[in-house]
């Protein structure tokens, strides 16, 4: 018998009923709510159905509350929104991390905080970027609304199995060269659908040197080439980052659980649908220049010629020229935040960048930390002073202006540096340009006035 | 759900690559709590209009006859992106109710089936045929039939697809899953009781924070 992937074995211990042609009907252990959930927990009750297993389901508002300090911004959407969650949770019976308690934040930060996002669990949330707890040895992934409703009333998902792809790194990234940096070039090489229907494992030299939270972020991107999942294989670090979370088990339970742990990686001879290396120790800062996350170059590389009208619109959209130096393009926004990039370890890395610096004149910052606790993680090491001495502006916790769906949006024409997910058309609001790249990056940018290779920003007195 | 049997209708060609959902639905109009079937005029809004507002004439579903299109022939992963499920809500407002596409992206694919919109995976070369034999003859119906799995355009041979039978059977009887698996509640309460056995920290037992 060929040996399993990790992929395998997790699935293969969720398996409820095998419902035939790949499909089964899995067991969800943890369902991740966001404030958008609200409607589809009222629909379920509206059916007449009762939430199965509220203790296994955890609710936070992140998608539509307002960022401003003092959360002082709520748009009537999010008030209706916070009202909704406030009353479902509730009368369902389901944890809520509500606005200023340790536990609110965009839900992929929150899950892994808070040991809620364990190795060989199930993870599902209705968002696409649930992928990110795969960084975790989970099996995460993102849902539809119908689908939700389906979760929360029986604990169990229908899915099909899919494909499986893994990338390989060697090597060590460079200095200066983040996760952010390894995963966008990676959905470069691979395209937008370079891992479609693929579950996608990361592995290799490069992938076991990431910490917790820089896995988080290669994680998150799965998605943006065509992933439904990302996952990679835990190991020490990974149960370092988890021992005592509040969530996570404790005493004889947490020994237990880590011993079960260690058995969770592919046997040798697994095999993938699809292999694909990728060397570590030759990436560059990346930043995208188009409007899918494919569209991305190394920071000192130049526009390329569009290879069609579909490339020629995307320039058009972004306001740039073939030929052009992507380096010294003038930005009008920066946004350090979202569920890739607003972890402690992504501000620590901006605020290297900005200490002592100030924000060029006409460039309006924005740092907004994943979550509640890292807001005060970073309040606690001094962060917010940094970045505010310089600035920026220190916010609420938030997806903010990664979705733009809370009434705070990059207007039409001005051109944003994110380290968010997406450089869709409209993404951070109607005829905004997104570029995406790392923290370091963002920051860099926010300096500098213009997109620029932080490695070579001057030293500091 | 509406069940999905045989379809004729006018199929419109819009072969771009990648399209997303945020593309197909903004997110205004979702968290603003507009009706799902009330979606229809913000679908596909930042192809179908221009900056002012007014309808750009040169977009495929401006024009007559692909204006009362039922069928979409799209591009590469179309509907990558977010999960939304609006995005499918929006375009079955805007009277869509086929996408034929060489891939599309996963979670929007699944929420297809869940609404009784038939996504159709064809080869890239068979989807560039049809919209080619479309674009002859555009006001010839294209006919999409679920129960033998076929495409078929005006001038050319029904090209077969292939979808999941738990899947097809879904759409052709309108099913839910939901229902389905309530009626499995044993079977779940039995892994549940076996499960916290062997991993018993997924078990949490109240709402409040240990």
């Amino acid at each position: 018998m060929a040996g399993r992937t990790l992929f395998d074995k997790i699935w293969d211990t969720h398996v409820v009923v095998d419902l035939g042609d790949g499909f089964s009907l899995l067991h969800v252990d943890r369902h991740l709510v966001s404030d958008p959930g609200s409607k589809a927990l009222a629909a379920l009750r509206q059916r007449g159905h009762a939430v199965r297993n509220p203790e296994l389901t955890f609710a936070t508002p992140d998608h539509t509350v307002s960022t401003a300090p003092g959360r002082t911004g709520h748009t009537a959407n999010a008030l209706r929104y916070l009202k909704d969650l406030r009353h479902e949770t509730q009368t369902q019976g389901i944890r809520l991390f509500d606005l200023g308690q340790a536990g609110q934040g965009i839900v992929h930060v929150v899950g892994p905080e808070l040991g809620l996002t364990l190795p060989g669990a199930s993870i599902v949330c209705s968002d696409s970027h649930t992928c990110t707890h795969g960084a975790l040895g989970a099996l995460a992934f993102g849902i539809g609304a119908t689908e939700f409703q389906h979760v929360a009333a029986t604990q169990t998902i229908v899915l099909q199995r899919p494909r499986q792809m893994r990338i390989w790194f060697d090597g060590a990234l460079p200095s200066g060269v983040s996760a952010k940096d390894l995963i966008l070039h990676t959905i470069g090489r691979l395209g937008a659908t370079g891992a479609a229907g693929c579950a996608v494992e990361y592995a290799g030299p490069a992938i076991d040197a990431l910490d917790m939270e820089a896995r988080m972020t290669v994680c998150n991107l799965s998605v943006e080439m065509g992933g439904r999942f990302g996952i990679i294989a835990p190991d020490a670090r990974t149960f370092d980052y988890l021992r005592g979370r509040p969530y996570a088990p404790a005493e004889a339970l947490w020994e237990r659980a880590v011993t079960q742990w260690r058995e969770l990686r592919g046997d040798d001879d697994a095999a993938y649908d699809r292999e694909v290396r990728i060397d570590a120790s030759g990436i560059d800062p990346q930043v995208t220049w188009g409007v899918s996350p494919q569209d991305v170059l190394g920071v000192g590389g130049v526009v390329p010629v569009p290879a069609g009208p579909a490339q020629q619109a995307a320039l058009d959209y972004m306001g740039l020229r073939a030929g052009d130096p992507i380096a010294g393009t003038p930005v009008d926004w920066v946004f350090i935040g979202s569920c890739t990039n607003a972890r402690i370890s992504d501000l620590r890395l901006a605020a290297d960048i900005v200490r002592g610096r100030r924000v060029a004149g006409g460039v309006r910052a924005w740092v907004v930390p994943g979550s509640e606790l890292v807001k005060r993680a970073a309040e606690d090491e001094g962060l917010d002073q940094v970045f505010c001495d310089a600035g920026f502006e220190w916010r609420e916790s938030g997806c903010s202006l990664c979705v733009a769906g809370n009434g705070e949006a990059v207007p039409p024409g001005q051109r944003a540096v994110s380290t968010s997910n997406r450089n869709f058309v409209g993404r951070q609001g109607p005829g905004a340009r997104t570029h995406l790249a790392s923290p370091q990056m963002a920051a860099a940018a926010a300096v500098a006035g213009c997109i620029v290779d932080h490695r070579t920003l001057e030293a500091r007195a | 759900m509406t069940p999905f049997t045989v379809l004729q209708a006018v199929a419109a060609p819009l072969l771009l690559d990648n399209i997303d959902t945020d593309t197909i639905i903004r997110v205004e109009p979702l968290f603003s709590g507009v009706p799902r079937e009330q979606l229809g005029p913000h679908a596909l809004a930042a192809l179908r209009f221009r900056a002012d507002g007014s309808e750009d004439p040169d977009f495929v579903l401006n024009r007559t006859p692909y204006r009362s299109a039922h069928i979409l022939l799209a591009g590469d992963n179309f509907g990558c992106g977010s999960s939304r499920e609006g995005a499918v809500w929006a375009l079955m407002a805007l009277g869509i109710r086929c996408v034929v596409a060489p891939s599309f992206g996963d979670i929007f694919y699944g929420n297809c089936f869940q609404n009784g919109l038939l996504p159709v995976q064809l080869a890239r070369a068979q989807v560039e045929a049809l919209a080619h034999a479309v674009s002859r003859t555009p006001s010839s119906p294209v006919t999409v039939d679920l129960p033998a799995c076929t495409v078929h355009a005006p001038g050319m041979a029904a090209l077969h697809f292939a979808l999941p039978a738990r899947r097809r059977e879904g759409l052709l009887r309108g099913l839910d899953d939901l229902e389905l698996t309530l009626a499995r509640s044993a079977e779940i309460d039995a892994f549940q009781a076996r499960d916290a056995q062997a991993r018993p920290w997924i078990y949490l037992k109240t709402k409040e924070t240990p």
